[in-house]
């Protein structure tokens, strides 16, 4: 996938200028990068690079997407180091390692359905499989969009879900977990309780799942009611990467290195490990 | 492999042959109580006579009127922190006129001679060579230490009562990966050498051949080192212990573990590090360092909003059974070397071998 992209073992970073800034909801930001390399940044949807904050540190973000020319990321202002980077100006410098780990295996699930089913900021990860299907609308049966956030104004890209709305064969279901009201097209309560709205394959489908471990964790047991088999299901994790490839040793999960052999599993595979308290 | 004899009056004859050929030479010496990795001035700085007495969470030298260099088993490292440093400089940041810019730090390296790694040394330098250089993306700076290593390594002529060597398969004796091969006599050493560059500086010794005797000699004291105390559980019932997670003997454990991490600073395989950011006061240059780290930090396990192992009963589950079991399954064997450092500086003394036998009691009674 990567070629000489970054020499001498992927520890030196490369610079990326900030070419422009969204504000995707209170805290949460876009940023678009432009990467000072002549190579090309090949990377595939569900991969994660360090950002670099000059004097700070590093920090693991997904990737977004990538738009005329332009790296996207977007970030939930939390941290030591995702504060100060929301607030770059633009054409602010940063530095950047990557890609890293596995992707969303798209290419595999051609013919299938597809479940996505995000909450919170779990959905930056799962957004840019989601544009990539819709740009590849005839690869793929149903798609079915499923995203859960705590009030409808934390909905990012509201915009995109209304158009993804509206494409054939695609559905899209939102819930809200406090909000006190319901607004027209979302329903109270945790984005688990819409799978029973949704209308996919549960023999040919592939569910693509991001977010809190413990909204997976209750997907899993609504899957396995409808009948989705464990094989369909693909997760993203996230754990204390700091290395980005297998080599400082925090992100371990049983056998496996999330940074390198994640952070998207095929589910069968860290069906023993996943969601054990204190692994 | 063909040994020759070295009396032990020509011994300095290997150093200089060392230093001739440009080398620096680390050996052991005694240090702060503790036998030490450190640049040898010559020979006579090895740690003549010293022996240990090592018991669970007890370290001690005791000075003998013995002749021997190499009639001890550790110390607490040994070239663990010459390969992977325990703080490394890994790039530099610079804020310039024309923009951020990174500089790798430049790696400098000079030709080492190491004398006096043992079987589990050699095992556990085998293990970091398949984590730092064989992994997706080679480590440039333990790949620079590496390529200039020259190894001379010692038989053991005897064995610390925590050693258990014998059970993981990686010593006594040193089998691969040396350049030269001691056993140390009373009267001398048998030498050999083990590869190629090895031979270029056997060649320069006054080597005697050796007689049967002294073969023999060679052959029982490494014999004698094979009879040890603890027997860690076979490769086969470790990985058993992925399906022990909820036993009772992690929380036990726990009530005595200090979570102090010394047990993974001395263990020779143990690799986790954490990266910070160091900047000038100006705020015009910036290095990013790599430290060791331990996973019985609480930090060790952290991301925004959550520590995935809050608990030491979870912490300590954590390392052995990485170590033990699922190291298994990233490195094609168990990641202990059977050296018994986690044992005697444990400050409470806590017996990895006793804790994983322990853990495994009923699988091991069942076979």
């Amino acid at each position: 996938m990567m070629t000489e992209f970054l020499p001498k073992g992927l520890q030196l970073p490369i610079v990326a200028t900030l070419a422009d800034k969204q504000q995707e909801s209170p805290g949460i930001y876009t940023l678009h990068l432009a990467l000072e390399t002549n190579s090309s940044f090949d990377f595939a949807f569900g991969q994660f690079n360090m950002l670099y904050l000059f004097g700070l540190g590093e920090v693991p973000i997904s990737i977004m997407g990538w738009q005329q020319d332009l790296l996207l990321h977007t970030i939930r202002a939390v941290g030591r180091v995702t504060q100060p980077l929301v607030a770059l100006d633009i054409g602010a410098q940063l530095g950047l390692r990557g890609p890293f780990g596995q992707g969303w295996p798209l290419h595999q699930l051609e013919g299938q359905d597809l479940v996505f089913i995000t909450a919170g900021l779990g959905c930056a990860p799962v957004v840019a499989a989601i544009n990539y299907a819709v740009e590849n609308r005839s690869k793929y049966g149903r798609i079915v969009i499923l995203q859960g956030v705590k009030h409808h104004n934390d909905l990012l890209w509201q915009p995109q879900y209304e158009r993804w709305r509206d494409l054939g064969d695609c559905q899209v279901l939102l819930a809200a977990s406090e909000e006190k009201k319901r607004k027209y097209h979302w329903r109270l309560g945790m984005v688990t309780e819409l799978l029973a709205l949704a209308q996919f394959d549960a023999n040919y489908c592939a569910v693509l799942m991001c977010g809190p471990e413990i909204m997976m964790l209750a997907a899993l047991k609504q899957l396995a009611k409808h009948q989705v088999h464990d094989k369909s299901v693909y997760l993203s994790l996230e754990r204390n990467f700091q290395c980005g490839h297998g080599s400082c040793g925090h992100c371990q999960l049983g056998p496996y290195f999330v940074c390198k052999d994640g952070p998207v599993f095929h589910y069968p595979q860290i069906k023993s490990w996943f969601g054990l308290a204190g692994v | 492999m063909d040994k020759g004899f070295l009396p032990r009056q020509q011994f300095p004859e290997l150093y200089q042959a060392l230093r001739k050929a440009g080398y620096e030479v680390i050996g052991p010496t005694v240090k702060d109580g503790a036998i030490v990795f450190s640049p040898l001035a010559g020979f006579e700085q090895l740690p003549l006579g010293w022996q240990e007495q090592v018991s669970p969470g007890r370290y001690q030298l005791e000075q003998t009127a013995g002749q021997r260099c190499f009639y001890w088993n550790t110390g607490p490292q040994a070239l663990k922190p010459w390969l992977f440093k325990p703080e490394q400089h890994l790039w530099q940041a610079e804020q310039t006129t024309e923009g951020l810019c990174f500089r790798q730090t430049p790696e400098q390296a000079q030709p080492r001679a190491f004398i006096g790694l043992r079987g589990c040394d050699l095992a556990a330098l085998k293990i970091h060579d398949q984590h730092f250089l064989n992994g997706l993306f080679p480590d440039p700076y333990y790949q620079t230490q590496r390529q200039q290593l020259f190894i001379i390594a010692v038989n053991c002529a005897r064995s610390a009562s925590t050693c258990f060597c014998v059970s993981t398969g990686d010593g006594p004796a040193a089998t691969f990966g040396f350049d030269i091969l001691l056993d140390e006599l009373e009267t001398g050493f048998l030498v050999a050498s083990g590869s190629d560059q090895g031979e270029v500086i056997v060649q320069q010794l006054p080597l005697a051949k050796a007689k049967t005797k002294q073969l023999s000699e060679a052959k029982q004291q490494l014999q004698a080192a094979t009879y040890q105390q603890r027997t860690m559980p076979d490769e086969q019932q470790l990985l058993k212990l992925v399906n022990r997670l909820d036993h009772p003997q992690w929380q036990d454990v726990a009530e005595r573990c200090l979570a102090c991490g010394n047990c993974t600073l001395v263990c020779p395989t143990c690799f986790c590090s954490k990266q910070e950011s160091h900047s000038d006061v100006k705020g015009q240059q910036a290095e990013q360092v790599r430290l060791w780290d331990s996973c019985f930090s609480e930090q060790h396990s952290y991301i925004v909003g959550k520590v995935f192992r809050p608990e030491i009963s979870q912490r300590y589950r954590q390392w052995l059974t990485h170590k033990l079991a699922t190291w298994q399954q990233q490195f094609e064997r168990s990641g202990c070397v059977g050296c018994g450092r986690c044992i005697s500086w444990c400050p409470v003394g806590i017996d990895l071998v006793e804790e994983a036998q322990a853990l495994l009691k009923d699988e091991v009674d069942d076979d």
